[in-house]
C-alpha cells in the first residue's frame, strides 16, 4: 500500500479524490446543480448499486474462468455453458426439494464434477495444445447448448430466493428531503445486496485458499512454472482436475445466484461467457485479483452505460476493453503468465 | 526492400496435377446435372461459406492468428452494400451505382479487418480468439442498437444484385458461375500471396516471430497487411452473401454465424487452402440434409458432434483424415509389394504377419 503511494502519488490522489467524491454524492442530499448535471439520485444510487451486483455476479462467473486458465493456459469457452447449466440444475434441484440452498450447493457439485469429467477426459489427451484445447471447448459449448434447449425449451425460468431474502431494505442514504422535511430513504432489494456479499465472500475466500493453504500453493506455483512443479514431485494431473472442479464449480455457482437474481434462459450461456471474457481481458488473464476489479469496471460501465446512454451502452463495455487492449495489452493486473 | 520484389516475387508453384482438371471439369459441369436447389443453395453457398471461411484459413494456415472477426468483415460488406447501394427498406439506400458501392464496400471492410488486425497483433493464439470473438460481438451489439445507419434489429432487404450484359445474377446458373469464378480468383490469390516473399516472411513470423523480428522484419506489418488481403477476401464473399441472402441483419453478423465460420474451416482443413471449402461442403449438405437423419431442431448437436470428433482424432480437418488415409493406403500396397517379392522369395510366415497388422 505504502509503496504503491510512492511509487504512483499521482494515480494515489486521483483514486482518493475519486473516493471521496463517491461517498459524498452517495451520502449528501444533492443540492439543485447535482441532480440537474446527474439525473435524479435515486436513479444514480440504484444505478451504482446494480453496477455493483452486475459486478458481483461477474466475478463469480470470471473467477473460476481465469483460475483455470492460470493453471492450465486452457480458454474455457465452454464457461458460459456452465453457468447455464448449474442455473438449470439448481432450479430443478431447487424446485423438487423446497431448499434454495440445497440447490446451490447440488448445483456447485454437479457442475465442478462435470469439469473434472472434462478436464481428464478430454483436455488431459490434448495438454499443451492450447489450440485444440479451445476448439473442443467451442464444439462442447455448442452442443451442451443445443441440449440444454432440447431439455428445457425455450422459456425462461425464474426461481426465488429463500424467504429471508426476499423484499427490499431501506438503506441509510436519503435520496431526497420532501418539503415536510421527512427525509426519504432509498430501497433496494436484499437479494442483491446479497450477490455482492456473497462475491466478497467468494473472492476473500478464494484468496486465503490460494495464499494460505498448501494446495492453494501448489496452484499458484503451477501458474508460475507447470514443469518446475510436477518436477518436484507433486500430481500436477490432480491439481489439474482440483482447479478444474473448482472453476467448473464456480461457474455453477453463479449460475444459481445470478438465475435467481435476473432469469435463467437459452442464450444467458453466450452471455456471461463474454462478460468474463471481457471481464479477463480488462483484468488480466489468470489473475484472481485482476478478474475482481475487470468485473467491477464491466459491471459499473454496463450498468451506468444501460442508465445514461441507453441505445449505446452495450458497446460501452467492449470500448473499455480496446481501450485496455491498446494501453495494455496484458490487461490491469495481468503479466505473472507473460513472463513465463 | 522495394514493395514490387516484396509482394510480387513469388517462387513457382509445385505444378499441376491432373485431379484438379478433374475437379475443375466437375465444378464447371456441375449446373448441368444438378436442379436450381443444388446450383445455388447448396452450390454457390458452400463456395462463399468457403472463400469466407478461406480467408480465415489464410490468416490461420500461414500467419498463425485465428480471427473469429472473418465473418463480421464479411457482413460489414454486406451492410455497406445495402447501405451504398438500394434496399427496400427506406432507411439509408444511397443509391450508388453497384460498381462504386461493392469496390467501397470491399475497401471499407478490409480496412475494418485491418483495423481489427491492429487491435489485436500484439496478442497471440487463444487471446487473438478472445478479442476478435470480442470485436465480433461489439459489431453485432453496435449494429443492433444502431437504427439511423444499420436499421437495427429488422436490418436491410431487398439488396439486389445488378443487372449487368443483360443477365440477372441473381439466376441461379449466372450466381452458381460468379460465385465459382470468385472462389478460384480468391484461392489462386492466396496460393499466390503463400509464395510471395510477403507470404513467406509470413509464415516465418508465424513459425519464430522473436528470430524475424530480431532480423529487421516488421512483424506487426506483416501480421496487419494479412488481415488487410483476408479482409479483401471475406469482404468480397461477403458481397456475394447479402446478393444471395436479398437481406441482412445483425442475426449475419451473430456469435453462432461467427463460429461456424470457424468450424467450417477447422474442419475442413486449415493447412491447405482447399481445406475450407471442403469444411463448406460437408456444413451446408449437413444443414440441409441434418433433417432427415434427426430432429432439425438438433442440427447444432450434429455440427459440434462434428467439429468435436474431428479436433479429437483429425487436428488438421478432413484434409488430414484423407492425406493419412491414402498414405496408409499407399504404405499398405508398399508391404504388399514388399510381400508379394518375400513370398516368392519364399518367406510364407512373413507375408500373413504384413498383411494382417
Amino acid at each position: 500500500m505504502r509503496q504503491f503511494i510512492e511509487r504512483h502519488t499521482f494515480w494515489s490522489i486521483i483514486i482518493v479524490l475519486g473516493a471521496a467524491i463517491l461517498l459524498w454524492l452517495l451520502l449528501a442530499v444533492w443540492p439543485e446543480w447535482v441532480t440537474n448535471l446527474l439525473g435524479r439520485k435515486k436513479t444514480f444510487v440504484n444505478t451504482l448499486l446494480n453496477g455493483l451486483t452486475l459486478g458481483g455476479l461477474y466475478f463469480l462467473v470470471a473467477s473460476g474462468f481465469t483460475l483455470i486458465f492460470g493453471l492450465m493456459r486452457n480458454v474455457n469457452l465452454a464457461h458460459g455453458s456452465m453457468y447455464l447449466f448449474g442455473a438449470y440444475i439448481g432450479y430443478e434441484v431447487a424446485e423438487a426439494s423446497g431448499s434454495w440452498f440445497l440447490g446451490l450447493a447440488i448445483a456447485f457439485l454437479a457442475v465442478a464434477a462435470s469439469g473434472v469429467l472434462m478436464q481428464v477426459l478430454v483436455f488431459r489427451r490434448m495438454e499443451g495444445d492450447d489450440l485444440r484445447q479451445t476448439l473442443v471447448t467451442i464444439a462442447i459449448s455448442i452442443i451442451a447448448a443445443d441440449l440444454m434447449l432440447a431439455i428445457w425449451t425455450g422459456t425462461t425460468y425464474q426461481f426465488a430466493p429463500p424467504e429471508w431474502l426476499f423484499g427490499a431494505a431501506q438503506l441509510p442514504i436519503v435520496s431526497v428531503i420532501r418539503s415536510s422535511g421527512e427525509a426519504v430513504y432509498i430501497k433496494y432489494p436484499i437479494y442483491r445486496l446479497a450477490v455482492f456479499v456473497v462475491a466478497v465472500a467468494v473472492g476473500i475466500a478464494l484468496w486465503l485458499f490460494l495464499n494460505r493453504t498448501r494446495i492453494g500453493m501448489m496452484i499458484r506455483a503451477g501458474v508460475n512454472d507447470r514443469d518446475m512443479l510436477s518436477a518436484s514431485g507433486i500430481n500436477v494431473q490432480l491439481v489439474f482436475a482440483l482447479v478444474f472442479g473448482i472453476g467448473a464449480g464456480l461457474a455453477g455457482f453463479a449460475g444459481v445466484v445470478g438465475g435467481t437474481a435476473l432469469s435463467i434462459a437459452p442464450g444467458e450461456d453466450v452471455r456471461y461467457l463474454l462478460a468474463s471474457l471481457i471481464v479477463v481481458i480488462v483484468g488480466g488473464l489468470g489473475s484472481v485479483p485482476g478478474a475482481a476489479i475487470g468485473a467491477l469496471i464491466i459491471g459499473l460501465a454496463e450498468q451506468f452505460g444501460l442508465a445514461y446512454f441507453p441505445t449505446y451502452g452495450v458497446v460501452l463495455t467492449f470500448l473499455i476493453m480496446v481501450v485496455v487492449l491498446a494501453v495494455r495489452p496484458q490487461g490491469l493486473m495481468g503479466g505473472q503468465w507473460t513472463r513465463r | 526492400m522495394k514493395f514490387e520484389h516484396w509482394f510480387f516475387n513469388a517462387t513457382p508453384g509445385s505444378g499441376f496435377k491432373p485431379s484438379w482438371l478433374i475437379v475443375a471439369v466437375f465444378l464447371i459441369a456441375y449446373p448441368g446435372f444438378s436442379s436450381d436447389f443444388f446450383t445455388f443453395q447448396i452450390g454457390a453457398y458452400s463456395l462463399i461459406l468457403g472463400t469466407i471461411a478461406l480467408s480465415l484459413m489464410m490468416l490461420a494456415g500461414y500467419g498463425g492468428m485465428i480471427s473469429l472477426a472473418q465473418m463480421t468483415v464479411a457482413g460489414l460488406a454486406g451492410y455497406l452494400v445495402a447501405i451504398l447501394g438500394d434496399n427496400s427498406v427506406g432507411v439509408m439506400g444511397l443509391g450508388w451505382p453497384w460498381w462504386l458501392t461493392v469496390f467501397v464496400a470491399i475497401s471499407l471492410a478490409a480496412l475494418f479487418s485491418a483495423f481489427v488486425g491492429a487491435i489485436s497483433v500484439r496478442t497471440e493464439g487463444i487471446y487473438t480468439i478472445m478479442i476478435t470473438l470480442a470485436i465480433a460481438v461489439a459489431l453485432f451489439y453496435f449494429v443492433r442498437q444502431n437504427y439511423t445507419i444499420f436499421n437495427g434489429f429488422t436490418g436491410f432487404a431487398g439488396v439486389e444484385p445488378p443487372t449487368t450484359f443483360g443477365v440477372y445474377w441473381r439466376n441461379p446458373l449466372p450466381f452458381y458461375y460468379l460465385c465459382l469464378a470468385i472462389a478460384v480468383l480468391s484461392l489462386w490469390a492466396v496460393f499466390y500471396i503463400s509464395r510471395s516473399t510477403f507470404g513467406l516472411s509470413l509464415q516465418a513470423i508465424r513459425d519464430n516471430p522473436r528470430r524475424m523480428r530480431s532480423l529487421g522484419f516488421n512483424v506487426a506489418a506483416h501480421r496487419i497487411f494479412a488481415y488487410f488481403l483476408s479482409g479483401i477476401i471475406a469482404a468480397t464473399a461477403g458481397v456475394l452473401m447479402v446478393w444471395f441472402n436479398g437481406r441482412i441483419s445483425p442475426g449475419s453478423v451473430g456469435v453462432e454465424v461467427v463460429i461456424d465460420i470457424l468450424v467450417i474451416a477447422v474442419v475442413g482443413g486449415l493447412r491447405h487452402p482447399v481445406g475450407p471449402f471442403l469444411g463448406a461442403i460437408v456444413f451446408v449438405l449437413l444443414e440441409n440434409f441434418a433433417i432427415d437423419l434427426i430432429d432439425r431442431e438438433r442440427f447444432n448437436t450434429v455440427i459440434g458432434l462434428a467439429l468435436l470428433l474431428i479436433v479429437l482424432f483429425s487436428p488438421d480437418g478432413l484434409l488430414g483424415l484423407w492425406r493419412r488415409a491414402r498414405q496408409r493406403l499407399s504404405a499398405a500396397r508398399q508391404t504388399r509389394l514388399a510381400a508379394g517379392r518375400a513370398t516368392r522369395d519364399g518367406g510364407s510366415e512373413s507375408y500373413n504377419s504384413l498383411s494382417n497388422p
